[in-house]
């Protein structure tokens, strides 16, 4: 076999951190009085639009906790990585955090793709990630702790809300990849079993921004309602376009799953109010816990910035890590996880907690409709709902 | 299906048609005249929609009582910006690339991302908001059952504005003779006494203040915000190159097929269905005639 040079020297660097790395500190154990933890979203790249604000909201839960005396006595160093919307950086990165600087945690990831590409690297390390992202479910890692919601606690509620609120009839858009098609399908025998009917089921390519002819397919069926799992930009051109065609919040309901108040300046205000949506968290949500949160976060950040769904679970995962580790008294991986089942947090969402087994939080559901303000009032809010990241449908 | 869906398929195969035609006019002439591949094209029309939204807030905040105007005075104004990054893009950065259409590819592509970069420092990651004047909000309704969008209107007049005045300017005007003549050939028309230099130019930011009124006007239908070139860029390529690269009139007359095709195949199929149609007849057209629709026949 020949060697090139560069693959000598990629082999030869890749022996010596083996050799090394069982060598140098414990993790989490870094230099005398602080715990590190790593920050990985992309600060660039298509995907900074959703990501950049969740840094945020990590970095601000980390200075609060450092402000009142940090973890077991720890102060938090702060490694912030950018996956810039590329899935192997993602990976890279990690293995930079968990191998290099030793993190006890890492707060990361937004896209499923990002968590896939990252997933590997962290099993293999013994690293602990924390996911804050609304997802199709279909994933239990030993090494993740989703802090979001997955599919069915967000999809099985809208849609029973729906067909007794709002009509039996659904037509169902989304964007072209796993997380709407997974929520359809989820979405189409809970339509059934609440005795309703789907009239309709469209997919747009991620980045579509061409709405005309599904509008008009939309107008030929006059479903009652439109459930929406169109994700990013196309949502702008999606709602501006509907406005354009009369279709507004008076006339038609219309609940999407992944349009919060973050993305209301961009869309328009006026093209969306009445319009209803579904999260865990509304900025608008009353209670001790979130009114400290949105104010300092806009202490923080200005008193114009908006707080939505995946900045909040940001901010707790962040929390949670450190009620974890507190718990167990420990940073190592196993005890924090172990310390995690049933941990409870009173969270700007309010009280939840995580499931005894999937690593999954028990959330509420919450149903709320766009104001004038690009503000969301709430209409519906589910009891906590069981975690079930693997639905039998 | 009813007349009405007819009637308004129709419409939406019209609209799309101008929507895709606009897009593509600007790299029509910058990579069809000149064959420089600008992978930045999208990010010109980005730059476009930005000077919209910057035009908007400046009439938001000095003269409230004339937003109404803000959209047409916002249309020229990104020409105007979008001319003249174009001019000093060309002067500065492409001229030097003309004999190496790969590194072109590449220098622009490097600089669409430097671009995009610098959008989201300067005005944030998330989109933003640009408002629709009232007169261009809703819909005109001749019959009960039939809506045509106010803002598809406008971009479909704007489109034939654009058209006409880019057929005078290339088929009427000294300038047009001279960038036709530079493009046919460049050595015979610097030997008759052509700045072939400052043509090239001239060519390259007008491609680029097309783009710019694209942008602009497409504010009105979809997003605002640093990635907002990449939703048009391929769409526009497909368009120049399935039309033929040299040809104005191909250009036309594929987005018209294009645009029609989409519509009604959306209309049939699945969104993703009818994209993934398209490229494949795109596909097999382009196998049977490798130049495109209207290919010109010159030696070479």
């Amino acid at each position: 076999m020949k060697l090139s040079r560069r693959q000598f020297l990629k082999g030869s660097a890749a022996v010596a951190s083996v050799a090394t790395g069982p060598f140098v500190w414990p993790r989490g154990a870094s230099a005398q009085g602080t715990v590190k933890v790593g920050i990985l979203h992309s600060l660039t790249g298509t995907i900074a639009i959703a990501e950049a604000s969740v840094v945020d909201a990590e970095k601000l839960a980390i200075e609060e906790i450092n402000a009142s005396g940090g973890v077991m006595g720890r102060k938090i160093e702060t490694i912030v990585e950018d996956g810039a919307s590329d899935w192997p950086t993602f990976a890279e990165k990690a293995r930079k955090l968990l191998d290099r600087d030793k993190v006890a945690a890492i707060m990361g990831c937004y896209t499923s793709a990002s968590r896939k590409a990252t997933l590997p690297v962290v099993e293999r390390s013994k690293g602990l990630l924390y996911y804050p992202t609304y997802y199709e479910g279909l994933e239990m890692s030993p090494n993740i702790m989703y802090t979001a919601q997955e599919a069915t606690q967000s999809v099985i509620a809208a849609v029973n809300w729906l067909a007794q609120n709002k009509g039996k009839s659904f037509y169902l858009i989304g964007s072209d990849y796993i997380w709407p098609r997974t929520t359809n399908k989820i979405a189409k025998p809970t339509v059934e079993k609440a005795g309703g009917k789907v009239l309709g089921e469209d997919y747009i390519p991620l980045g579509n921004v061409e709405f005309a002819s599904v509008i008009n397919k939309i107008k030929a069926q006059k479903p009652e309602v439109i459930l929406s799992t169109v994700v990013g930009g196309s949502n702008v051109a999606f709602y501006k376009q509907l406005q354009a065609a009369g279709l507004n919040g008076k006339n038609q309901a219309l609940l999407a799953l992944a349009v919060s108040e973050e993305e209301a300046s961009g869309i328009g205000v006026e093209n969306l109010e009445g319009f209803l949506s579904c999260m865990g968290y509304f900025q608008s949500l009353k209670g001790a816990a979130n009114d400290k949160f949105v104010k300092a976060f806009k202490a923080k950040y200005g008193a114009n910035r908006v707080v939505g769904d995946t900045l909040e679970c940001g901010y707790i995962s962040v929390y949670l890590w450190k009620m974890a580790a507190e718990k167990a008294k420990s940073f190592e991986l196993p005890a924090v996880v172990a310390a995690s089942a049933e941990l409870e947090i009173d969270a700007p969402e309010g009280k939840v907690k995580f499931h005894k087994a999937n690593h999954h939080l028990w959330k509420h559901a919450r149903i709320g409709a766009f104001k004038k303000d690009g503000q969301i009032e709430m209409v519906y809010e589910s009891p906590l709902i069981e975690p079930n990241p693997f639905p039998k449908i | 299906m009813s007349l009405d869906i007819v009637v308004m398929q129709a419409f939406n195969g019209v609209s799309l048609f101008t929507v895709l035609a606009l897009m593509a006019l600007g790299l029509a002439i910058v990579f069809g005249l000149m064959g420089v591949i600008n992978m930045a094209h999208g990010e010109l029309m980005a730059m476009g929609a930005y000077t919209t939204y910057l035009t908007s807030v400046i009439f938001e905040r000095l003269a409230p009582g004339w937003l109404g105007i803000y959209l047409p005075a916002a249309v020229v104004l990104a020409f105007g910006v979008t001319y003249a990054f174009g001019f000093a893009l060309e002067r500065s950065f492409i001229r030097f690339l003309y004999k190496r259409p790969l590194d072109t590819m590449l220098a622009t592509w490097g600089l669409s991302l430097v671009l995009q970069q610098a959008f989201r420092s300067l005005f944030g990651p998330r989109e933003v908001g640009v408002p629709s004047p009232a007169w261009l909000a809703g819909a005109w309704q001749p019959t009960q059952g039939i809506s045509i969008p106010l803002s598809r209107l406008f971009i479909i007049g704007l489109t034939v504005v654009v058209g006409c005045a880019l057929y005078q300017l290339l088929l009427r005007t000294r300038w047009g003779l001279r960038i036709r003549a530079v493009m046919q050939n460049r050595d015979m028309s610097g030997a008759v006494g052509v700045n072939t230099a400052r043509v090239d130019a001239v060519t390259f930011a007008l491609g680029s203040g097309l783009a710019g009124i694209a942008g602009s006007a497409f504010t009105m239908l979809a997003s605002t915000g640093p990635v907002t070139g990449q939703q048009y860029i391929v769409d526009t390529f497909i368009v120049v190159v399935f039309g033929g690269v040299e040809s104005l009139l191909g250009t036309f007359s594929s987005a018209f097929m294009i645009g029609q095709m989409q519509s009604w195949l959306e209309f049939a199929l699945t969104g993703s269905m009818a994209k993934a149609s398209i490229l494949l007849c795109v596909i097999i057209a382009l196998y049977f005639r490798p130049a495109g629709l209207f290919a010109l026949k010159v030696r070479r």
